[in-house]
């Protein structure tokens, strides 16, 4: 067996999320526990892929960044017991903050690769308002006696601010206008119809006002001018630039993806939506982690072997506007380059932490059944304490023409056709026909 | 009528908890995601309160919701909603009538206005225009399911528990459409299944896959998302994109073979209820006599019959009755004892030692092993009987675990934890010895004398017995408040009832823990004075001893037997004669007598019989039905006075009125309600005679031999 061993081809079959809400006690999911709202998706995964035994489900990867009360007890296994999946289907729970439905999606699809699974759920939630960002954490005093991390690094509102002060030609102008895309191409999605079918419908139950069901996402506020977003206040900083205008929200919500080995796919009759091409996490200095994405998405296409002009989509999760911006700026892409986050992104639609980089894939994923031009795309996102993690996907509809490429590969490391040791795209590509073939 | 026309009838309960019915507007999950296929009105019925406080129906609660749907066909006709669904806090849909406001419904008038309120509220579910929805996710009984029943639709969750129509067993008819709409719904033969078979077989109740499969339900969905599926299976429906198959549906007019197996069922059914309960309650007749006459009614016809049935029913003593014994009594009563000291005093039992290892006692251990799940230690004079009463248990364990009623690794852990030793001083560190030995109060002392040299200062000692007296038990004792009497009922394993025996040195941490303990063992524990026989067996010996006096006087068997009938016995006296055994119950009743006189009969001829070596009175032909063997009547001699059948029963009414009465004034129990507690957990006497002092009341006999009722307060 460990002879012989070749790396397999990951495909991502499919995604769904629970509408988004506002954390607090207004919210649609207060009284509501976030192991249900996992739940749910897990189950209409089930429901939207027939022909996928249950039995066949090799692990359930769910995140959570604060992972006690609803959110502790190894939510992955007791999500899997929850939703009915068989006894014999196992599952773990997986924290890296704002990425954690992302490197469960990274972790398992590793273990697809490696042969240790075929067919994997992951998945992440965050209940905000049931676990205020930080709650429960005891930060090593050793942080601040030995200077490790500014303790501004601790507040992601505030990294945004030092991402500000590093970049001074972000300025609040840009970063309003920024939201106000983001919220404007949010309720055009949603008026064509693009949200929604990715979208589980959730009951929840409330004293005195009896069931409701939820279909769509509470946060985002369309219409939003720039002159509505100029007179908030920017509560990390006097006089300073973000605000909960040009920033996501606090939120509950939870989402999940069904991955297989391509073998298994087409064993199973499973759809691919997308193919994995590489993913990557980096570090940077904790107190302006918002540049993470950066060093993540080159470290992502050097392994891929490809340069940023040839990524035809990106879905970049808009924890901030500056911090998308930076990125933006990094790679010479325009504010409103229209590759970039087609559905608007958390600004207008909310990120509930743990959950949001699946959030990311399922949309991809459906622009890329939208846009059969597109060859190769990334989801991508800036992580708290200074990370930032990129995966990259290729298309599995497209039609063979020249992506679209608006800008030039400024700051891009690798020049495309350079090959990394680690595989390229095309090779992968070829592995799967050879399987197939044999 | 409108909702102001029930004004006097909701102003008799101002203090109603009222389930109240909220409304949201959902927008239905369109097929393919995309919203658009309509508002639906969704009602939530809640009382606001936790799982302990099951949502009910009374006068208010009805009105509330009879407002909140005509809102509903007030927006339907508007074309604001497309649908109204209904369901129900968590674990609940609605668990019926609130049985204590309809018990207090004292005059016809409102009894009527109650049926009607119903109806009303019902038939605009049915009517609103648009297509309406149950979703009974959890509790629905009688008028719970009744809801559901006048919707148009119904899904129903794998995880609803009782699903039912209990009513005949309440001494009502599922009147608020139940008795017209589900024949029809679900076809005749499996209507009776539910509202006669189901409800007179201890209140059986379906399960929400078991409800499905029998057509009440259009859809099943499980609990982890059932309001969404139902509400996306709504939408479906409204749409079209599912059409709603019935395949046990009988559609009017009636073809001939749903005619004839109308007929056949309603037929069934009447013999199932002879049987049961030997027409002693009005309900299941009157339940089936509007099931027979609505082959042919409209819907209104039926309506208008239910009402007077329930109004005529609601002031019946019956009713009355059944709502004391089942809600005050087995549901209130039974789980909170009277009498029985602070559960903080309880001692842990953490392993068991029963002597004795025969029948009673391998059935005690396997209950306390079964349910305590501690170690149980049987000890008895010689190797082969401790074996054969160990065997028993693990054989009984295998039969349950062949049944699927318990897992391989409980039937293992279950039998591990029996063990047998012919040694008391196995039980060294036990915490509770319970004895079963041989009837014999000199056995039973030599017994806890054994047991208790052995045994640490604080165990406890439980008799079982069933006549000798437990204060003469602990005469000899050390600890004499160690002891106490713990008195189970054959078949142990059946029979909820479970007397506890304080004799006068018990003392409170004791009989604490043996409360507890009968609670861990789900036995309905009843406080009784160290008096012969305690309840169940001295009411019991004093009908035995009235009927077998009338026989020796010269009543025929038939005669004699069959006189109790209107007291819905679950046998006839000669036929639990010959259950118990004859020579168990000699022995009873001699000890009886020995106690009290000569008010408790002991029969020459059943000696006879027993001398003989018969097992009972009544041999029985192939076809079932009864008869003496002329040889067995030639063992026996008769007086020449002989009763009537109507004679037989005023005389044995009045022996228990009178008995009843001494035991009262004894301070046996606490009170009558403890006594009918006990006859109806332990002797299985019905609960719509209320066990058996509310029907002494009602038959005068109370106040014929006491000159009062033993329940003054439930007199109308």
């Amino acid at each position: 067996m460990s002879h012989n061993r070749q790396v397999r081809d990951v495909v991502f079959v499919d995604g769904v999320r629970t509408p988004f809400g506002k954390a607090g006690e207004k919210g649609i999911y207060a009284g509501t526990r976030a192991d249900d709202l996992v739940v749910k998706c897990i189950r209409e995964l089930m429901r939207r892929n027939p022909s996928l035994p249950p039995e066949r489900v090799d692990e359930v990867s769910i995140a959570a960044t604060t992972q006690t009360g609803d959110q502790g007890l190894t939510i992955g296994r007791t999500a899997a017991l929850l939703a009915g999946l068989p006894k014999s289907v196992p599952g773990f729970a997986i924290d890296r903050m704002c990425a954690g439905a992302m490197t469960a999606v990274t972790t398992t699809a590793s273990g697809i690769g490696f042969g240790a699974y075929d067919v994997v759920i992951a998945g992440g939630v965050e209940h905000m308002g049931n676990h205020p960002m930080g709650s429960g954490a005891d930060p090593n005093p050793r942080f601040m006696s030995e200077r490790l991390v500014d303790p501004a690094a601790l507040n992601m509102g505030n990294t945004a601010e030092n991402l500000h002060d590093r970049f001074p030609a972000i300025t609040k102008d840009r970063t309003d206008a920024f939201a106000v895309g983001s919220q404007n191409k949010l309720a055009k999605a949603y008026q064509d119809g693009l949200i929604q079918p990715d979208l589980v419908p959730v009951a929840t139950l409330k004293p005195e006002k009896g069931w409701a069901l939820n279909t769509v996402d509470e946060p985002p506020r369309p219409g939003t001018t720039v002159e509505d977003l100029a007179s908030l206040r920017t509560p990390f900083r006097a006089h300073g630039r973000v605000t909960a205008g040009n920033a996501a929200g606090l939120n509950d919500g939870a989402t999940a993806a069904l991955l297989a080995s391509a073998e298994a796919a087409e064993e199973l009759g499973l759809p691919v939506k997308m193919r994995l091409i590489s993913y990557a996490f980096a570090g940077v200095e904790p107190e302006v982690m918002g540049i993470g994405p950066v060093p993540a998405t080159e470290k992502a296409l050097t392994m891929a072997g490809l340069g940023i002009a040839d990524i035809g989509l990106f879905e970049i999760n808009e924890a901030f506007a500056v911090q998308v911006l930076s990125f933006l700026d990094h790679f010479g892409i325009a504010d409103d380059d229209p590759r970039v986050n087609r559905y608007g992104g958390a600004i207008a639609v909310g990120h509930p932490l743990a959950s949001s980089g699946v959030r990311l894939m399922t949309q991809l994923a459906s622009q890329f059944e939208q846009d059969h031009r597109v060859r190769y795309g990334i989801t991508t996102m800036c992580i708290g304490l200074g990370m930032g993690g990129t995966v990259i996907w290729e298309n599995p509809h497209w039609d063979g023409t020249a992506a679209q490429s608006s800008a030039g590969a400024v700051g891009s490391v690798s020049e495309t056709g350079s090959v990394s040791e680690t595989g390229t795209a095309s090779e992968a590509g070829r592995a799967t026909e050879k399987e197939n073939a044999a | 009528m409108s909702a102001q026309d029930y004004s006097t009838l909701t102003g008799l309960f101002p203090g109603e908890v009222v389930t109240h019915s909220y409304v949201q507007d959902v927008q239905l999950p369109a097929v393919g995601g995309r919203p658009g296929a309509g508002t639906f009105a969704l009602i939530t019925l809640d009382n606001g309160l936790d799982h302990r406080r099951p949502s009910t129906l009374g006068p208010n609660t009805l009105v509330e919701l009879k407002d909140v749907l005509e809102a509903q066909r007030a927006r339907a006709a508007a074309g604001e909603i497309i649908g109204v669904g209904v369901t129900g806090k968590p674990h609940f849909l609605v668990a019926g009538a609130d049985l204590s406001a309809v018990k207090g419904l004292h005059d016809r008038e409102s009894g009527v206005l109650m049926a009607s309120l119903g109806h009303d509220v019902y038939s605009t579910l049915s009517d609103l225009g648009v297509p309406s929805f149950v979703f009974i996710n959890g509790v629905a009984l009688g008028g719970g399911l009744e809801i559901a029943l006048n919707a148009n639709y119904r899904t129903v969750s794998t995880g609803a528990g009782a699903i039912g129509l209990p009513e005949a067993f309440l001494g009502l008819v599922p009147g608020w459409g139940g008795v017209y709409l589900l024949p029809r719904l679900i076809g005749p033969v499996n209507a009776v299944k539910v509202m006669i078979e189901n409800a007179l077989s201890n209140n059986r109740t379906l399960s929400g896959a078991a409800a499905f499969k029998l057509g009440i339900a259009d859809a099943l969905f499980e609990p982890a998302d059932f309001v969404e599926q139902s509400l996306a299976w709504a939408a479906k429906v409204i749409t079209g994109k599912v059409t709603v198959t019935r395949p046990n549906a009988v559609s009017e007019p009636l073809s001939d073979a749903n005619s004839a197996a109308w007929d056949a069922a309603v037929a069934g059914a009447r013999k199932f209820v002879e049987d049961r309960t030997a027409n002693a309650a009005p309900a299941p007749a009157r339940l089936l006599d509007l099931l027979e006459k609505g082959k042919y009614y409209s819907k209104a016809e039926s309506f208008a019959q239910e009402d007077l049935a329930l109004a005529d029913l609601i002031g019946t003593d019956e009713f009355r009755s059944t709502v004391y014994a089942f809600l005050d009594l087995v549901q209130k009563r039974g789980k909170r004892p009277a009498g029985a000291p602070d559960a903080k005093l309880a001692r842990p039992v953490t392993k068991v030692g029963v002597v004795g290892a025969g029948l009673m006692a391998s059935q005690l251990a396997l209950l306390f092993a079964r349910q305590l799940k501690v170690p149980v230690i049987m000890t008895d004079i010689d190797q082969a009987r401790v074996d054969k009463g160990v065997g028993y248990v693990h054989t009984e364990v295998d039969k349950l675990l062949a049944k699927g009623r318990i897992s391989p690794d409980a039937a293992n852990r279950t039998k591990a934890l029996v063990s047998g030793s012919v040694s008391k001083a196995a039980f060294a560190d036990v915490d509770f010895v319970i004895e079963a030995v041989f009837e014999e109060l000199g056995v039973k002392k030599q017994v806890f004398a054994e047991v208790e040299a052995v045994v640490s200062e604080t165990c406890i000692l439980a008799t079982n017995t069933s006549s000798l007296s437990v204060t003469a038990m602990a005469e000899d004792l050390v600890h004499p408040e160690r002891l106490v009497g713990f008195h189970f009922f054959n078949p142990v394993a059946v029979m909820p009832l479970l007397e506890i025996v304080r004799a006068p040195k018990t003392d409170d941490a004791v009989l604490a823990t043996a409360f507890e303990t009968a609670k861990a063992l789900r036995k309905t524990a009843v406080l009784v004075k160290d008096a012969a026989a305690f309840v169940v067996n001295r009411i019991l010996g004093r009908m035995f001893g009235e009927i077998t006096a009338v026989f020796d006087e010269g009543t025929d068997a038939v005669t004699a037997d069959n006189a109790l009938r209107p007291m819905g016995l679950p046998m006839s006296p000669f036929g639990l004669l010959a259950l118990v055994g004859l020579p168990v119950g000699q022995h009873v009743q001699e000890s009886l007598h020995a106690a009290f006189g000569d008010r408790f009969h002991v029969s020459a001829n059943q000696q006879r019989l027993i001398d003989a070596g018969k097992k009972g009175l009544w041999e029985k032909n192939d076809d079932g039905s009864q008869f003496v063997f002329e040889e067995t009547l030639a063992l026996l001699s008769f007086g020449n006075t002989p009763s009537t059948g109507e004679e037989v029963l005023i005389r044995t009414q009045d022996a228990l009125a009178d008995e009843i009465g001494r035991m009262l004034a004894e301070g046996v129990v606490a009170g009558p309600e403890d006594i009918d507690l006990c006859v109806i957990t332990g002797a299985g006497w019905p609960m719509h005679l209320g066990g058996i002092t509310p029907y002494l009341d009602r038959v005068g006999a109370s106040e014929r031999v006491n000159g009062r009722l033993f329940h003054p307060e439930l007199a109308a």
